[in-house]
């Protein structure tokens, strides 16, 4: 495999930065170090570490902890506080006794963070949301990679038609606006009388692998525009011309040769992506075509908490919180990579 | 009529066309605590009243099919007949409005000859005359899509052939008037005991001669008080006083008190409950949001009206396909479904009163029924029968199979169907939620191409007649195959009950009291065969600001604006 070797600047300034020798230390391993000296990136790499363990670890806080079921209507259900057997849906005050309102935080294992409008403790449903929203996410995210490295490396390794083809497939996609196709297909797919059935795998209206699916596909021209780009300027590169000249295979000059100098790029592009991945499923699940009650996700826990926002605040803003913390993380740490993988960017910054 | 909220009664036009009903409902007003008005004001001033958006579908008096539009038109224009303009459970009563007094229908109800007023003018200075009723009702089938032509008033002789070439209707057999002797006469092929109800709506409101035979795009003059000075969807709806209006009736179309009426449009919900709050808007057409409840019951009492409506909710099984082809199934949810959830759903016991049958409460025929609940007999649901309700499915053999529940995205209805997702799963069975954007929800679980299993609905009185809710969405002849105009969403028929409708249908004409006993008779059985989870019947909440006087509720018309007064 031949790599880019580190330039003279790119030396000095991790001289500077990581304060010991470079020679002779793999580009993957420098990278490593900047990013372990980058105080900001681990961080957010802890916190979105602590947010997905949090909302994987959702069965056992509603087992053990919240000991409530997150998907089942509890409308006429009772729960006792401090001795005294409170209604999780309370009548509403006031001289005509109008409204039901859902309980507020006790801020204890039981509705710590209250109730939503079917009486489900809002925590618990926070917890499964963010691993909806997460499993959508990063499958969207890693889906969209894949399918777009692959695209972009025969784009740009083969160039002339199957480029031209394969661009204009990807054109097409990104000509459309983001939410308004992704809309269109989750209408027609939820819409589906049995669901989704491609040959022999059928997915019903409510799963999880319609939205990641569909918001997979929507953002491959994302990652498939550099990745090809780049794959162009590769092709051409001394490196490849001399393993063409040892009689390498298209095969081998696509995986040993190319794969590997684009892989910092999916790399780099894999957090933002997941953070854009996730607020688009958020958007989706909010205007009810993404994850599918009694299911939850962030958007849809959005959604339910906008009928509340004047008694029951705490319904649309804790998923909101979740959403802000578990994208600006994924931004800091996609920030953080791409300084530790492309220093360049950095130096020409200073410069 | 069906509505797609408390409020919010637009029937998509289109869908529900050449179905059953359209109107207003309930029973006696109430003001939470039980007056249905407030003490009368005087006259002048403008009446600023605020929506989300205008009435759906067109603005034409005999194609509109909205309870927005027909508050306003009914004191734009008039009918032969008019439901009597008051508030309580007066105003079901049908009176003499543009003719003298009502007839007895002739040879065995079928023939009615009603004398028309005279003197009374249009709001384009033109007098009433007999031949504008023929006009009227031949426009109705020529403009082609009056949503009804084709249900209601093709009993009118010659109407069946109008339907299916309305550019070469003729109702020379049907409908003959008589400008010199100031008389029209309606030949019927066949009995109708709701044909005066008919009559009474807009639909049927009477129009001038020459109105062009197309879709207005602002109703043409009227003969009431008001007429209409501006329609912009986009905007707002502007009546003002017609000029040529001579009271002659004050139980069928009383003067009005404002001026002038304003209904804008483009305010959201929360909007528009803080503009009648601050004084800024009188009333508001829209359901306030669950959220405000609280806090309009503890500011503003004394600004909130709350009155029962003649509405049912319910949810439909689908009768034809697994797993509630099997009664014992639909029994079996019907006795676990917890009806004081879905009253809490829907903002609990002052706004809604849990139900297990099909008619509602108030209303002709109805007698209080309910099998499915813990200790029945009394006629009321108290509580969910869990344990009855497991034995049944368990004997059904449907434990496990797939259910979808079809509802619509507005926020209550998608709760109610995410409860029934909740109920079901915890039956046994596979249940997921399905629901579909307001627009086209109805429609597609009325197509029985799609196959819905279980789907959200509710259905508002038109007129008050039982055979409104029963036969319009029980009857054999209301389920259509493969058509998105199919009401029976159930697609429930049963011969000996379609017979015992039939037969109270029959009565009717001649003897109404009878033959709400045999819909009594009909609810019941009906019930027993649980083509429905009926859930609840719902009250109207109004809410007004301080200065509005006069507050009158009507069954059939809801909030009387014109009555009301701001001066």
């Amino acid at each position: 495999m031949a790599v880019f070797e580190p330039e003279a600047e790119l030396a000095t300034l991790d001289i500077e930065e990581l304060g010991g020798e470079v020679a002779g230390r793999s580009p993957w391993a420098l990278a490593g170090r900047r990013l372990l000296h980058n105080k900001l990136a681990i961080a957010a790499a802890v916190v979105f570490v602590l947010i997905v363990a949090v909302s994987f670890a959702a069965p056992l806080y509603a087992r053990h902890i919240a000991h409530t079921d997150a998907f089942t209507s509890n409308l006429s259900g009772t729960f006792r506080l401090h001795g005294k057997t409170i209604q999780v849906i309370q009548q509403g005050t006031g001289k005509l006794g109008l409204g039901e309102t859902p309980v507020a935080p006790t801020w204890h294992a039981k509705y710590f963070l209250g109730a939503d409008s079917q009486g489900r403790d809002v925590a618990t449903r926070v917890l499964y949301g963010g691993r909806a929203s997460l499993e959508i996410g990063i499958g969207s995210a890693v889906l969209a990679s894949v399918l777009a490295v692959v695209f972009g490396l025969i784009a740009g390794f083969f160039g002339g038609w199957t480029d031209a083809l394969l661009s204009r497939l990807m054109d097409l996609i990104w000509a459309f606006p983001v939410y308004l196709l992704a809309i269109s297909l989750a209408t027609v797919l939820l819409t589906a009388p049995n669901g989704l059935r491609i040959g022999f795998v059928h997915l019903n209206a409510s799963s999880l692998w319609i939205p990641l699916g569909i918001i997979g596909v929507i953002y491959v021209p994302y990652v498939f525009r550099p990745i090809r780009g780049q794959v162009l300027s590769l092709r051409e590169r001394e490196f490849v011309e001399a393993a063409i000249a040892q009689g390498a295979s298209n095969l081998r000059l696509i995986f040993s040769e190319v794969l590997p100098n684009v892989a910092s790029t999916v790399i780099v592009l894999l957090p933002l992506m997941i953070a854009t991945t996730i607020l688009t499923e958020s958007a989706l699940s909010y205007l009810s075509i993404g994850v599918q009650p009694p299911k939850a996700s962030w958007g849809t826990i959005i959604e339910d908490g906008q009928g509340l926002l004047y008694t029951r605040p705490w319904v649309a803003i804790a998923p909101g919180i979740m959403i802000v913390l578990t994208v600006l993380a994924l931004n800091v740490l996609g920030d953080g990579l791409r300084d530790a993988l492309d220093p360049r960017s950095k130096l020409r910054m200073k410069g | 009529m069906r509505a797609r909220s408390l409020f919010l009664l637009v029937v998509a036009l289109g869908l529900t066309a050449t179905l059953a009903a359209c109107g207003g409902s309930s029973k006696s007003g109430s003001k939470t605590t039980t007056s249905n008005s407030t003490s009368a004001g005087a006259a002048g001033g403008t009446f600023l009243a605020v929506a989300k958006a205008a009435p759906s579908g067109s603005p034409d008096p005999q194609i509109d099919y909205t309870l927005q539009e027909w508050q306003l038109l009914i004191f734009t224009h008039d009918g032969l007949v008019a439901f009597k303009r008051v508030g309580g459970t007066e105003g079901t009563k049908i009176v003499p409005d543009l003719v003298t007094s009502i007839p007895n229908p002739t040879d065995g109800g079928k023939t009615y000859t009603f004398t028309i007023r005279k003197g009374i003018k249009f709001s384009n200075g033109k007098e009433l005359k007999p031949s504008d009723v023929k006009y009227t009702f031949l426009r109705l089938f020529k403009i082609g899509q009056s949503p009804n032509a084709g249900s209601w008033y093709n009993v009118i002789v010659g109407g069946d052939a109008c339907v299916k070439t309305p550019k070469t209707c003729n109702l020379d057999q049907g409908v003959i008037a008589d400008d010199a002797k100031s008389t029209v006469t309606f030949h019927l092929t066949r009995g109708d005991p709701e044909f005066l109800d008919k009559l009474a709506v807009p639909f049927a409101f009477i129009l001038p001669t020459g109105t062009p035979n197309k879709e207005a795009q602002i109703p043409p003059p009227g003969t009431g008080p008001y007429k209409w000075a501006q329609y912009n969807t986009n905007k707002q709806i502007k009546l003002v006083r017609n000029p040529f209006f001579k009271l002659w009736s004050t139980d069928a179309q009383p003067a009005g008190n404002p001026d002038v009426i304003v209904e804008k449009f483009g305010l959201s919900d929360e909007a528009q409950v803080t503009e009648v709050e601050n004084g800024q808007a009188d009333w508001m057409f829209d359901t306030p949001p669950a959220d405000r409840l609280n806090e309009m019951s503890t500011k503003y009492p004394s600004q909130v009206f709350i009155n029962p409506l003649t509405a049912v909710y319910y949810f439909a099984f689908n009768v034809r396909v697994p797993p509630f082809n099997n009664l014992k199934a639909r029994q079996g949810v019907n006795y676990a479904t917890d009806r004081n959830a879905l009253v809490k759903i829907y903002g609990g016991p002052k706004l809604a009163t849990p139900t297990c049958q099909i008619l509602p409460p108030g209303f002709p025929g109805y007698k209080a029924y309910c099998p499915y609940t813990k200790n029945p007999g009394s006629g009321k649901w108290t509580a969910p029968d869990l344990a009855k309700a497991r034995q049944l499915i368990a004997a059904s053999g449907t434990k496990g199979a797939t259910v979808k529940v079809n509802t619509d995205t507005t926020d209550v209805n998608k709760a109610f169907g995410e409860y029934f997702v909740s109920l079901l799963n915890k039956l046994g069975y596979k249940a997921q939620l399905q629901a579909l954007s307001a627009d086209i929800q109805y429609p597609y679980c009325q197509n029985s191409k799609n196959k819905v299993q279980f789907c959200y609905s509710s259905w508002y009185q038109d007129y008050p007649a039982a055979s409104d809710f029963l036969n319009v969405l029980l009857g054999c002849s209301d389920f259509v195959p493969n058509s998105s105009a199919s009401p029976n969403i159930s697609e429930f028929c049963v011969k000996p009950i379609q017979a015992q409708m039939n037969a109270a249908l029959k009565t009717g004409i001649l003897n109404p009291t009878a033959a709400n006993t045999q819909w009594a008779a009909v609810d019941k059985a009906v019930t027993d065969q649980a083509p429905w989870v009926s859930m609840l019947n719902p009250k109207y909440l109004n809410f007004v600001s301080k200065r509005v006087k006069g507050f009158q509720f009507s069954p059939q018309w809801y909030f009387l604006i014109d009555q009301a007064s701001v001066k």
